[in-house]
């Protein structure tokens, strides 16, 4: 059967990981060329590269680094960050990403999730959704956080699913930085919606959060973390290896 | 040399920088004058069975594989080129492959209990059926990397590799120096790798 995955996630800003990364043996900790080749030999599963650049150099620099990112690392790639069109589904897809994610763009625009999905097919096209109760409802939120669009999220993302999305990444702005767990009742009602991988971001705090996790919901696909694996307090191996423990198929 | 048959379907990127990682002599192309040379072949693809089954055939490119094949080249197909392999495939109508392994390509719709989602895709761990050349430096239950809706069925004979979904799905196959890969070994990661390093190691038959 197929392997529960454990996903970091790189923000790259201007050509550098953004957050400070301390690692023994790496020396350039924000060179996101040797944190790739460092995720990947410890084991990630996959990696999610987002571009947090607003200008076209840092753009063009971006599509640079994921060029030899992709030529050095042989595990699927996924991309996101400014994505709005086809044009930017096909930069990333021809500088070795296997998976563009959509978010923001997707919002303004919710036919290029269809455009794209027919494009490059449905593996191809992986939805972002930052979520965060208003009111006790499940809110789509844009712009990497800061914007409310008052749209309800399940129903969104059963809309983008039926375009053509073939993962969802569900990112809880409540339990986004609190390190307390995974938002497993968000999750839930994710997972109890549509057929396609869900994949939990924002919560992770500790190994005990995973395992939690795909102990509760086994319909998760694959935990994404940034902060706690950048910064050394989870190592990927431990992490996998008491995944196995307690009989969470992983891929060691 | 190893040529990649080039005839517009799918990124060809991390192929060929896999290749180049494991110091093969790679040569992207959809020259048959090049092909013709090369002492190997690969043979990727990714989409619809159709589209790349007529766009193969432009040029002979279809005759051709089937020719080095026959030769005693070692010819190697990757997930959707794999499939291409077969004598047939079931994916919207019947559409006549190459017919280099027997077998036929059929939908996991239906086939696969209810609640497992298609595509199958993800790592999923190798139960070896034979051994096989291209398995030398791997082991059974290393994990590679699918992404896929079809599979090859009725082709025990050549059956080197499963992966276990619900029902058994063919991973890898092999008749003579044919051999077929439904996952991705260039993202497969360093199993993905070796198994690309041990197919660039194989002679061939003479």
């Amino acid at each position: 059967m197929i392997t529960k995955r454990i996903i970091p996630c790189l923000d790259v800003k201007n050509g550098r990981v953004v957050k400070g990364v301390n690692f023994e043996g790496l020396n350039d900790v924000s060179d996101p060329v040797s944190l790739a080749a460092y995720y990947s030999n410890a084991g990630a599963d996959e990696l999610v590269f987002y571009d947090i650049t607003a200008s076209a150099e840092g753009r063009q620099l971006f599509t640079d680094i994921l060029k030899e990112v992709a030529s050095k690392i042989f595990i699927p790639l996924t991309v996101g960050g400014g994505i709005n069109t086809l044009d930017d589904f096909d930069r990333v897809l021809k500088c070795g990403a296997d998976k563009v994610s959509v978010n923001s763009g997707a919002i303004r625009n919710p036919q290029l999730v269809e455009e794209a999905a027919k494009k490059y097919g449905d593996q191809c096209v992986v939805l972002s959704a930052d979520i965060k109760r208003v009111d006790g409802r499940f809110t789509v939120f844009s712009k990497g956080g800061r914007e409310n669009t008052g749209m309800e999220a399940i129903e969104w993302i059963k809309r983008c699913v039926g375009m053509g999305a073939g993962e969802v990444v569900v990112n809880s702005i409540d339990t986004d930085g609190v390190k307390q767990g995974f938002d497993l009742e968000m999750l839930s009602a994710v997972c109890d919606a549509v057929k396609v991988p869900v994949i939990a971001s924002g919560g992770a705090g500790g190994i005990d959060h995973f395992t939690e996790l795909f102990k509760a919901d086994p319909c998760v696909s694959a935990g994404l973390a940034a902060s706690i694996f950048h910064f050394g307090e989870v190592k990927i191996q431990d992490l996998k290896k008491e995944l196995k423990k307690n009989d969470i198929l992983v891929r060691l | 040399m190893i040529a990649v048959i080039d005839y517009g379907v799918g990124n060809l990127f991390s192929l060929c920088s896999s290749l180049k990682y494991v110091g093969a002599d790679t040569v992207v192309t959809g020259d048959p004058e090049v092909i013709k040379k090369a002492d190997k072949i690969i043979l990727p693809g990714v989409g619809a069975f159709q589209d790349a089954r007529k766009k193969l055939s432009v040029n002979g490119l279809d005759e051709l594989v089937i020719e080095k094949a026959k030769s005693g080249s070692p010819v190697l197909g990757i997930c959707l080129g794999m499939q291409m392999l077969f004598e047939e495939s079931h994916e919207y109508g019947v559409h006549k492959g190459l017919g280099l392994i027997k077998g036929k390509v059929v939908a996991m719709k239906g086939r696969i209990p209810e609640g497992l989602d298609i595509p199958h895709m993800g790592w999923n761990a190798l139960k070896f059926h034979n051994s096989s050349p291209i398995f030398k430096y791997i082991n059974e239950g290393d994990c590679v990397y699918f992404v896929h809706s079809y599979f090859a069925d009725g082709c025990d004979q050549s059956l080197i590799a499963s992966a276990e979904y619900g029902i058994r799905i063919t991973a890898a196959v092999q008749s003579g120096n044919v051999y077929g890969c439904q996952f991705h070994p260039e993202k497969s990661g360093n199993v993905g790798l070796k198994i690309l390093k041990a197919f660039c190691e194989e002679d061939g038959i003479q």
